[in-house]
């Protein structure tokens, strides 16, 4: 990881509002390539309506992000097209969700869901597609001869897989991850982020991971913004946030995780 | 069996028309059924086919029935097609149902309202026992119905007009910048639907259909909980304002039912709590059909939220889509045209299907 | 207070314009159609109006023949590729009766060729249009019913679900499964369903010399490929798209090359195969081709 390398997306003010209601406000920072960003908070913070507005799933109602796209350089992303900016998450971005089900569709096979960002690329070799999908389905960890069964014939964790396979055959630059490993076992969640480390940290990608759970976010950022409120409160690298916290809300926020 | 060649279908088509008007006219032991007689007393059967027929004429509505013995959709559909060659040259003013010479008026909402409850012609509070009389022949003299002793009073207000002075109904506001009613008859059916293509294609619905979403909102599949907060049924004017005359003149009465339903609306940051609305509005006397429509419009108008869209009554693409009986009817039907073509591509693609398991399966058996 | 007559009303026959619709409505379905060419492939919305012909019988088909026909116009109808089909037979007593034109059974002499789910067997000249009959114009529904979704995948030329069936079918089959209404993408932009055509027949649809108006009158759209377009049916580089092919030929004129359908003959698993064009199959057999069965006995065969 470089800082000498231009940032892959240049966040500045971004702030949205609902009605009177704050969703976030004045958030500012820039994200290297290779850089893992976690956003932290409790519910109501801002952290899943900042990575809304960052994705493109919601307007802003003011600031801007600037991202180094492959296809049209440098360009502030809420100044896109509509058609361009969706292509944009398509094919330069991923985005897991915390319910598999928002990020898969359910009717057809995990091949077929893992697949389907090379055909959005122009793939049209089915034989070449299937191969890197299974190659895929077992980078995951899972059992490749139900590589055509549906997702719902598999547990949530199994699902989850599925869904980061989908959001990464495409080398995409940027990942947005909402709460990765919420809503899993325990178990579950500590072998899926082991995985999600490794992933993200082979394919150099950048990843802004929104998450509760601090043993979350020292596992898997390198940086760390803390939020309350809709507001920024503190920002820096992750062990220093964690362990010598200044911020009263974040030393809050330490003090209460349970050790892992 | 000798291949016949397919020719002759001109002539079969010809000859099952010959055999269908036999079949219409039937016995000529039996009367010929006037056009006049199914208007009169037919009324309500000429009533639901004008209002799904878009088209106010009862003489067309009864010749429509009779060429379609008696099927229904079959004579919405010849009225349709019939409407579809008249000039358009214009709208009418809306027409006020707080001014009709009301006929029925009924509401389940308060006890008595200012002008009172007026039956009117009900099969309500009937016994559904067949009436044998009525088959006997040379006709049934009904009694005269006898006359009330003061006449109905001249203002029958309206249920908004009785809540009105303590605000609690829901005003409707028309769409922003419409001049004109959406016509979809006219335009195609655009999504998310304004109120005026949504209550337009409402009324043109099929009276079945809607009658079972509204059912199905009442039952749970849905949260309306409707209260019939009032029926009317009666004439009213309908006037024009010719654009030279600059003044509206009346080009005729019709018979409308119109039917408003109220259901409690928790209110939002913008408007306090009060009732919500549903409306129907069918020409004639279709009472049953009013009062599904008003409730389908409320189960819509509360789902405008694609969230909110559980249940079938509360999506508006579902609803909307498929309420046209027309449409329908042509569509399901249409599956008795021959479709030989793609099904000689599906007979060939079914067949190999069969011819590579049955070769897998011996291959299998052959390895064991 | 209401107004009953005091003797029947008059009951008078409407006066039909030139090929029934009304000179707005047919000038309303030309722009449409003119937005269609300049767009190919991409839907657009019309006042599609109520015809005397049942929805899905045709009505779309009908309301753009009826909005392009001239009295000089030599007009073909065709149904399941042959002219003698019950509802060719009743579309074209229509226009027979609405508007006094020229009709044929020869593709080679009609200008206008009104079909459903077929394309002749015979190249098609400059000049000439096909009206297809189009049951459901969107190639997406069958896998999002919703309009409203559809509508954005095609402006957002989001075509993932598209794929993902074709991928799933050859996951399923080990090859892509569509047989009619085969999908395709029209001038590299837009995905259309090229109606209920076998797939067969997709490739006369790729820089023809005629000009293709699809209209789908219950749905309400009408959309087109303009002369000289290219239309590529979708399929992977190794499950290239493939059309039907037959053992047999025609038992009637002997044809190799043209879409056969199977007749049963008996109850004991006897059949035939015979051109489902029927205009093709009679000029054939005219030049003296001769296919196995042409002795069978043919009751009212044409010529």
């Amino acid at each position: 990881m470089t800082t000498q390398a231009p940032p892959l997306l240049r966040v500045n003010r971004v702030s949205k509002w609902f009605g009177e209601i704050v969703g976030c406000r004045n958030v500012s920072f820039d994200l290297h390539p290779g850089e893992i960003l976690g956003v932290v908070g409790e519910s109501g913070s801002g952290k899943t309506t900042l990575l809304r507005c960052l994705s493109g799933k919601l307007e802003p109602t003011s600031g801007g992000a600037e991202f180094l796209s492959k296809r049209h350089g440098p360009v502030d992303i809420f100044q896109l097209g509509e058609q361009d900016r969706r292509r944009l998450q398509r094919e330069e971005w991923g985005f897991v969700h915390q319910n598999p089900r928002d990020g898969l569709r359910m009717r057809v096979s995990g091949g077929a869901n893992v697949a389907e960002p090379l055909m959005n690329l122009g793939g049209r070799h089915y034989g070449q597609m299937r191969r890197a999908t299974t190659d895929w389905l077992e980078r995951v960890e899972l059992d490749i001869s139900r590589v055509d069964h549906k997702p719902r014939n598999f547990s949530g964790g199994m699902q989850q897989r599925i869904q980061i396979a989908r959001n990464l055959i495409h080398q995409p630059r940027l990942v947005f991850m909402d709460e990765p490993t919420g809503g899993l076992d325990v178990s579950v969640q500590a072998r899926l982020l082991d995985l999600l480390r490794e992933l993200v940290r082979d394919l150099q990608l950048s990843a802004i991971i929104v998450t509760h759970d601090m043993g979350v976010a020292r596992l898997m950022a390198d940086r760390l913004l803390v939020m309350k409120n809709g507001d920024v409160v503190e920002t820096g690298l992750t062990d220093q946030v964690l362990d010598d916290a200044q911020h009263p809300y974040t030393q809050l926020l330490v003090s209460s995780v349970l050790q892992l | 069996m000798a291949y016949v060649a397919v020719k002759g279908g001109e002539q079969a088509i010809t000859n099952a028309h010959a055999l269908l008007a036999e079949d219409r006219r039937g016995s000529r032991d039996v009367p010929e059924v006037g056009v006049d007689q199914i208007r009169a007393q037919l009324s309500l059967a000429v009533d639901r086919v004008m209002g799904e027929g878009s088209c106010y004429d009862r003489d067309l509505a009864a010749l429509a029935i009779k060429q379609s013995r008696g099927d229904l959709p079959e004579a919405i559909f010849l009225l349709r097609a019939y409407r579809t060659t008249l000039p358009r040259f214009g709208f009418s003013d809306p027409i006020a149902t707080e001014q009709m010479a009301v006929r029925r008026r009924v509401s389940a909402a308060f006890k008595d309202i200012p002008g009172g409850q007026v039956l009117g012609p009900t099969f309500d509070y009937t016994h559904r026992l067949l009436d044998f009389a009525l088959a006997a022949e040379g006709g049934h003299l009904p009694e005269p119905a006898a006359m009330a002793e003061a006449p109905l009073a001249d203002d029958l207000p309206t249920i908004a007009s009785v809540f009105s002075h303590e605000d609690l109904l829901e005003h409707e506001t028309p769409a922003l910048d419409a001049a004109e009613p959406y016509d979809l008859t006219r335009e195609p059916m655009q999504f998310p639907a304004t109120r005026d293509q949504r209550l337009q294609a409402l009324a043109r619905g099929d009276e079945g259909f809607l009658l079972s979403l509204a059912y199905s909102s009442q039952r749970g599949w849905g949260s309306t909980h409707p209260l019939c907060g009032e029926i009317r049924l009666g004439d009213v004017s309908v006037e024009f304002t010719p654009p030279e005359l600059g003044f509206p003149i009346e080009l005729a009465d019709l018979t409308v039912t119109e039917c408003t339903m109220l259901s409690e609306f928790e209110g939002s940051m913008e408007h306090p709590p009060q009732y919500a609305r549903g409306y129907g509005l069918t020409f004639g006397h279709c009472e049953r059909k009013a009062m599904s429509m008003a409730i389908v419009d409320r189960a819509l108008k509360a789902a405008e939220n694609a969230v909110d869209q559980v249940h079938p009554v509360q999506d508006e693409e579902f609803v909307l889509y498929h309420s046209d009986n027309v449409e329908a009817s042509g569509f399901v039907q249409h599956l008795k045209l021959p479709h030989y073509v793609d099904f000689q591509a599906s007979l060939q693609f079914v067949r190999k299907l069969r011819r590579e398991w049955a070769e897998a399966r011996s291959a299998k058996e052959a390895a064991e | 207070m209401s107004v009953q007559p005091t003797a029947q009303a008059e009951l008078t026959a409407p006066l039909y314009n030139f090929a029934y619709l009304d000179e707005q409505t047919k000038r309303m379905i030309r722009r449409t159609i003119l937005k269609a060419i300049a767009i190919p492939g991409y839907q657009v919305p019309f006042g599609s109006r109520e015809m005397p012909v049942p929805y899905g019988w045709g009505t779309g088909g009908i309301q753009v023949t009826a909005s392009i026909i001239g009295r000089s116009d030599v007009f073909k109808c065709i149904d399941q590729g042959a002219d003698d089909t019950t509802n060719a037979v009743s579309i074209r007593r229509f226009f027979a009766k609405i508007a006094e034109v020229a009709v044929t059974e020869s593709t080679a002499e009609a200008t206008i060729i009104q079909t459903r789910h077929r394309i002749p067997e015979k190249d098609l000249q400059e000049g000439q249009v096909m009206v297809f009959q189009v049951p459901q114009p969107e190639p997406l529904r069958g896998l999002e019913p919703r309009e409203t979704e559809t509508r954005a995948m095609h402006a957002y030329e989001e075509y993932g679900l598209q794929y993902v069936s074709l991928y799933e079918s050859v996951s399923a089959y080990r090859r892509i499964a569509a047989t009619a209404s085969y999908p395709v993408i029209v001038d590299e932009r837009y995905l259309m369903s090229p109606s209920p055509i076998p797939k067969f027949d997709n490739p006369k649809l790729h820089m023809s010399p005629a000009l293709m108006l699809f209209g789908a009158g219950r749905e309400k759209r009408i959309y087109a490929v303009p002369p000289y377009t290219r239309v590529r049916s979708l399929d992977f580089e190794d499950y290239p798209f493939e059309t039907q092919r037959w053992d047999d030929v025609c038992a009637l004129c002997g044809a190799e090359e043209s879409y056969l359908d199977e007749v049963v003959l008996d109850d004991q698993g006897n059949r035939m195969f015979v051109c489902s064009d029927s205009n093709h199959c009679g000029e054939r057999r005219a030049e003296g081709h001769v296919g196995p069965m042409v002795d069978h006995a043919l009751a009212g065969a044409t010529s």
